[in-house]
């Protein structure tokens, strides 16, 4: 899985993803500015696009500095609960705030994604049982615990189908106007390369960390903030992508370990090709109709994550 | 010299290490002994700041430890635990060049690489340099680790039972390496260890620890002695001499 294949796949991809869709558009089009194709693309295709690029990238990212930061090669946001307190975030946004600005709400959930997360590495401290598959197993419980609480006083205050929409993934909302709170990823991903070594060593352990004088709980905190930013912007925007930030990190470690610095490119650009593959059969299966983005990614990821757990064992 | 002074460690209200004073001579080979719960890795994390002690003091070369910023200490002192097992999948050569973490950041310069090649050198990893950790037997996996802790550069290596879950061969040659880095290059090295046998054949000094204090502290041939092993372990454990080693049989005393 060389850098140089993986960037040109995802050139060739988002290419061919810019003139998939309802209304055809074909690159000459485009020389005339003032058509209504080179208008669609402008507000709809490209920033499509970019939201798919940013959100895979992001999601994968934030998938692999958990994996880090937990030890364990099965917890993401899907599995820690992140996703899901951030849902209850939006939830409680929407109650105090009754027409919450998307700022307001990205606050509120921000400060749920990132207090959910904080309590699942408490609760990852807490157990003795350290075992690969029961740590995702405790966080899936802990996600459902949240989320029933999120149904409960969705159900009483009556936003339950505004709380579906953000249950459901979903690029064909995306337009121009309405995704670029996802370019917080880019910075994120900044951090995250020049944090690089220090959540390598992180990912060592406590006792291994203070060994080499590296500041623990600091780096822990700091790349918890990053997955929970990731996680709000994605979900507030898109909507939530399941198993993205599982399935890439652990492809992406089987070929090249997980020494960071190294692997960091290829998981970014690894998550920006499996979404737009997965947006893109989305689009085309039953077309002129579309595939939900969540839907896509939880048949093919569930297959890819079934796979890998079996791979374990065989190596276990 | 590390000076350990009036050092304490309470869970709750039970006493785990107490009032222990110790001096860890430099360029020498101490092992700490003793039964189960006698306190010994407890002292250890201690001495390299691992945990906080609740009273007591300890000092490297007469700075007092919990003064020193982490970064100098870690230049110092390092640390190897027995929990060491592995699920990150890195390479023998990132694992070293981690060693290098205080001196660089992870940003490696030309004596940096020099270094972690010697160390790889030193350990005999140089052909496998990149292979992955998780596919290491243990024995290569002690190895890299301690020549992480070479490539650390510290004048005192500090070891919780290295020797846990290795066969003979393997932990004779990590306990060989010890004492070559002792004698070769001058390094202080401080090592928990269960198998008494270990201890009297390749440490110039011991400190035995029972219920959280120090019974015995002295150079290895006053205490590998019947009299002393029966205060310690409460067994009557007879001392054979053979090549020059004092071999206590504990076997089926």
């Amino acid at each position: 899985m060389k850098k140089r294949y993986l960037l040109i796949a995802l050139l060739l991809l988002s290419f061919f993803s810019l003139f998939v869709g309802v209304s055809s558009i074909k690159p000459m089009d485009l020389l005339d500015f003032k058509s209504e194709e080179t208008e669609i693309f402008l507000i709809s295709r490209v920033p499509r696009l970019v939201a798919i690029l940013l959100a895979g990238a992001g999601m994968s990212i934030a998938g692999l500095i958990m994996q880090q930061l937990s030890r364990n090669k099965f917890v993401s946001p899907t599995t820690a609960g992140t996703l899901d307190a951030t849902r209850l975030g939006i939830l409680v946004s929407m109650l105090l705030f009754t027409n919450a600005s998307t700022i307001e709400k990205m606050i509120v959930a921000f400060a749920f994604a990132l207090a959910g997360t904080l309590l699942f590495m408490q609760i990852l401290d807490r157990i003795k049982f350290k075992d690969a598959i029961f740590i995702p197993l405790v966080g899936l419980m802990f996600g459902n615990i949240l989320s029933s609480i999120t149904t409960f006083f969705a159900y009483k205050s009556n936003v339950i189908q505004n709380m579906s929409a953000w249950l459901q993934g979903d690029f064909s909302m995306i337009m121009k106007g309405r995704y670029e709170l996802l370019y917080i990823s880019i910075p994120v991903l900044i951090i995250t390369y020049l944090y690089a070594n220090r959540f390598t060593v992180a990912g060592m352990g406590e006792d291994f960390s203070r060994n080499l004088g590296l500041a623990y709980k600091r780096i822990v905190n700091i790349g918890l903030i990053l997955v929970a930013l990731v996680t709000t912007t994605v979900i507030l925007t898109v909507g939530m992508i399941p198993f993205l930030g599982l399935i890439i990190p652990n492809i992406v470690s089987i070929f090249h370990g997980d020494h960071l610095k190294k692997t960091l490119p290829h998981t970014a650009l690894l998550g920006a090709i499996f979404l737009l593959i997965c947006d893109i059969l989305g689009r085309v299966l039953i077309y002129p109709y579309e595939i939900s983005i969540s839907l896509m990614v939880g048949v093919i990821g569930s297959g890819i994550f079934l796979y890998l757990l079996f791979r374990r064992k065989a190596y276990a | 010299m590390i000076q350990v002074r009036e050092l304490s460690k309470f869970y709750g209200k039970k006493a785990v290490v107490e009032k222990v004073n110790v001096n860890i001579h430099r360029g020498k080979i101490t092992s700490f002994i003793g039964p189960n719960g006698a306190g010994k890795s407890t002292l250890l994390s201690m001495v390299s700041r691992l945990i906080d002690a609740d009273t007591g003091e300890v000092l490297v070369d007469d700075h007092l430890v919990n003064k020193m910023k982490s970064n100098e200490f870690s230049k110092r002192v390092s640390i190897l635990k027995q929990s060491n097992f592995m699920n990150v999948r890195l390479t023998i050569r990132e694992l070293v060049s981690f060693g290098r973490f205080p001196y660089s950041r992870g940003r490696l310069n030309s004596e940096d690489l020099r270094i972690i090649e010697q160390a790889m050198e030193y350990m005999g990893l140089m052909e496998m340099q990149h292979e992955y950790m998780d596919e290491l037997s243990g024995g290569q996996r002690q190895r890299a680790f301690i020549a992480m802790v070479i490539a650390q550069d510290t004048d005192y290596i500090l070891l919780d039972e290295p020797l846990n879950n290795l066969d003979m061969k393997h932990s004779v040659q990590i306990m060989k390496i010890l004492r070559r880095l002792v004698d070769d290059l001058g390094k202080t090295v401080v090592i928990v260890l269960h198998d008494i046998n270990f201890a009297s054949v390749y440490s110039d000094r011991i400190v035995a620890l029972k219920d959280g204090r120090v019974v015995k502290d002295g150079p290895t041939n006053e205490i590998i002695n019947s009299d002393a092993l029966k205060e310690i372990y409460d067994m009557d454990i007879p001392i054979k001499q053979m090549n020059n080693c004092r071999i206590c049989v504990y076997f089926n005393s």
